[in-house]
């Protein structure tokens, strides 16, 4: 296996007999996961941890094993073997006040209605014990001026932030968000962020599936990254892949001629380089691997 | 801010999310013009299409539009339950709708009891409809007295039957469109052979058994006995109009389609 020499730097969970046991304290604690179709695991013991307050993006490519994974957690899905717990709930058992924990904002988007979006939120709020109050997760995600548009009558963002509106309306303290910007323009994507980072500070829990990685990159705690249907790796954005301590490339301009030399201790190098030029060094720049970089590289290797 | 799990207050009932639901699938269908033309609508076009255009005698002073009223309805209950029910859900299904539902903390009996209410609601604007629409262009006569009763138990009966076979077919379509394709012919063609838009008694006798099998004969044959003078009950095929076996043959639809349901009945697409 290349694994090991892949991720030198960061923690591969270990797959195997001595498994940890399940973490009672973190909002998804999963080991050993198997879900097959067929003759085809989709997922082939996995294994992951997300801690209460984080925000947690899963990236892989389709077919990985991404969905299935959400969506045994979800309870829409049974599992073939392993052990999950989502808040402290095998989702195979979880009831009512299970799911009242629980906020989901499906791939699929809540469907087409003939309600109003205040209508939509009030129903769905009334389904919990505590909700929070629809006017105010409409101001939340910026809806407040289409509280009387009926849902089908929003554009393609408006529908998405009503998605994450009704998943938040129960007060959720884990809330999963499958591929919540697909079909955004940048602006919307932008402000489906800021909604993210606010809801971040009201304690809430999240589980962030998104094939983009910047998006992943700018929200997430960590990032885990799954491909045939085991979690390849687990790191903080900037760790992934051995990222932080990869050999930065640094590149500039002598002689006429485009530069460049890969270093394990850029500002030395960069310090060694300016004493070299009498004032700027001629179009200088620094690079890491980007998170595109190594999270292309992880999934080309495995594919 | 805490993250350990604080108490919560409890659930709503069982009840409450019920009415909920109810008032959403109200909404739901009368804000749907397709749904409210082709459910509502549509059997009041067939009642003054065919009921101009038909002008025949049947015997002892019924003319086509009283003959007609009996199956117009028993039309107007099956659109009601059976399509309204297949159709709708298969889109709810295919769109995401149920999806959702499931995986929020809704109780998935409240769900049905939305749909039972729509049923409810549908069912009777249709009658209402039908029935005004029948005394003041057609002078129909009433049923009077005992006949309501049946009326009632007959409808209740079959809007039940339809319902459940309905939620169960719904199960059957990729999607809204598809459902549609299949249930509306299925459902015209059931019509056809149940002497729901010409006199049983001119429908082939293989048709009459084949008919015999479904619910919707048995539906129309209980509504002609509340709005058929009983001496032309001899034109039915017993000679009678068959009251119990009316009862018991809805009665038994409705365990299948239940039976159905609980088999078939999924929250997501596959």
């Amino acid at each position: 296996m290349q694994k090991d020499s892949l991720l030198p730097t960061t923690r591969t969970l270990a797959a195997g007999p001595e498994r940890e046991p399940l973490d009672p304290d973190a909002a998804i604690s999963i080991r050993g996961l198997v879900k097959r179709y067929g003759d085809r695991a989709a997922v082939d013991g996995l294994d992951l941890d997300i801690r209460r307050g984080e925000i947690f993006a899963l990236l892989g490519p389709n077919g990985a094993g991404k969905t299935t994974t959400v969506e045994i957690c979800e309870g829409y899905r049974d599992r073939d073997a392993g052990e999950v717990r989502v808040l402290g709930v095998d989702p195979a058992r979880g009831g009512r006040r299970w799911k009242a924990e629980l906020g989901i904002v499906l791939q699929s988007g809540a469907g087409d209605s003939q309600l109003s979006v205040r209508e939509l939120l009030a129903a769905q709020a009334s389904y919990y014990a505590d909700p929070r109050d629809p006017d105010e997760v409409l101001e939340l995600v910026g809806l407040t001026e289409k509280a009387g548009a009926r849902g089908r009558t929003l554009s393609g963002g408006q529908r998405r932030r009503l998605d994450v509106a009704l998943g938040i309306v129960g007060r959720p303290r884990l809330l999963f968000l499958d591929e919540p910007t697909t079909g955004f323009d940048p602006e919307a994507r932008r402000q489906f962020w800021s909604l993210i980072r606010s809801l971040r500070e009201l304690g809430t829990t999240m589980l962030l599936t998104t094939h983009y990685l910047d998006e992943a990159e700018e929200l997430a705690d960590r990032v885990g990254v799954i491909a045939h249907g085991q979690l390849a790796e687990v790191a903080v954005p900037t760790a992934l892949g051995g990222r932080g301590t990869a050999p930065a490339v640094v590149s500039w301009t002598e002689g006429g001629a485009r530069r460049t030399a890969e270093t394990a201790t850029p500002t030395a190098f960069v310090a060694e380089l300016a004493a070299r030029f009498p004032g700027e060094v001629p179009d200088l720049a620094v690079s890491r691997p980007t998170l595109e970089d190594v999270y292309l590289k992880m999934i080309g290797d495995r594919s | 801010m805490s993250t350990t799990a604080p108490e919560r207050a409890a659930l709503p009932s069982v009840a409450r999310v019920s009415r909920t639901r109810a008032g959403v699938e109200l909404k739901e269908f009368f804000r749907q013009r397709e749904s409210v033309v082709f459910t509502l609508v549509f059997p009041v076009i067939l009642l003054l299409g065919l009921g101009a255009v038909l002008d025949y005698d049947l015997g002892s002073g019924v003319d086509f539009p009283q003959y007609f009223m009996a199956g117009v309805i028993a039309a107007g209950i099956v659109g009601a339950s059976l399509q309204n029910m297949a159709i709708h859900i298969a889109g709810e299904r295919s769109d995401g709708t149920l999806k959702a539902l499931a995986g929020s903390p809704m109780p998935k009996s409240a769900y049905f009891v939305g749909k039972v209410a729509q049923v409810v609601a549908v069912t009777i604007a249709t009658l209402l409809l039908l029935l005004v629409v029948g005394v003041l262009v057609f002078g129909i006569d009433l049923p009077t007295g005992a006949d309501w009763v049946t009326f009632a138990w007959v409808t209740v009966l079959g809007a039940a039957a339809c319902t459940l076979l309905g939620i169960a077919v719904s199960s059957l379509a990729r999607n809204s469109r598809s459902a549609s394709a299949t249930v509306t012919p299925i459902a015209l063609v059931l019509e056809f052979i149940s002497g729901v838009f010409m006199p049983f008694d001119q429908v082939p006798g293989w048709l009459q058994d084949v008919a015999a099998v479904f619910p919707v004969k048995w539906l129309a044959q209980g509504l002609r006995s509340v709005f058929l003078p009983d001496s032309l009950a001899a034109r039915e095929p017993a000679g009678s109009w068959e009251l119990g076996t009316v009862a018991v043959v809805l009665a038994v639809w409705c365990v299948l389609g239940l039976l159905l349901c609980i088999r078939t009945f999924r929250w997501q697409d596959r």
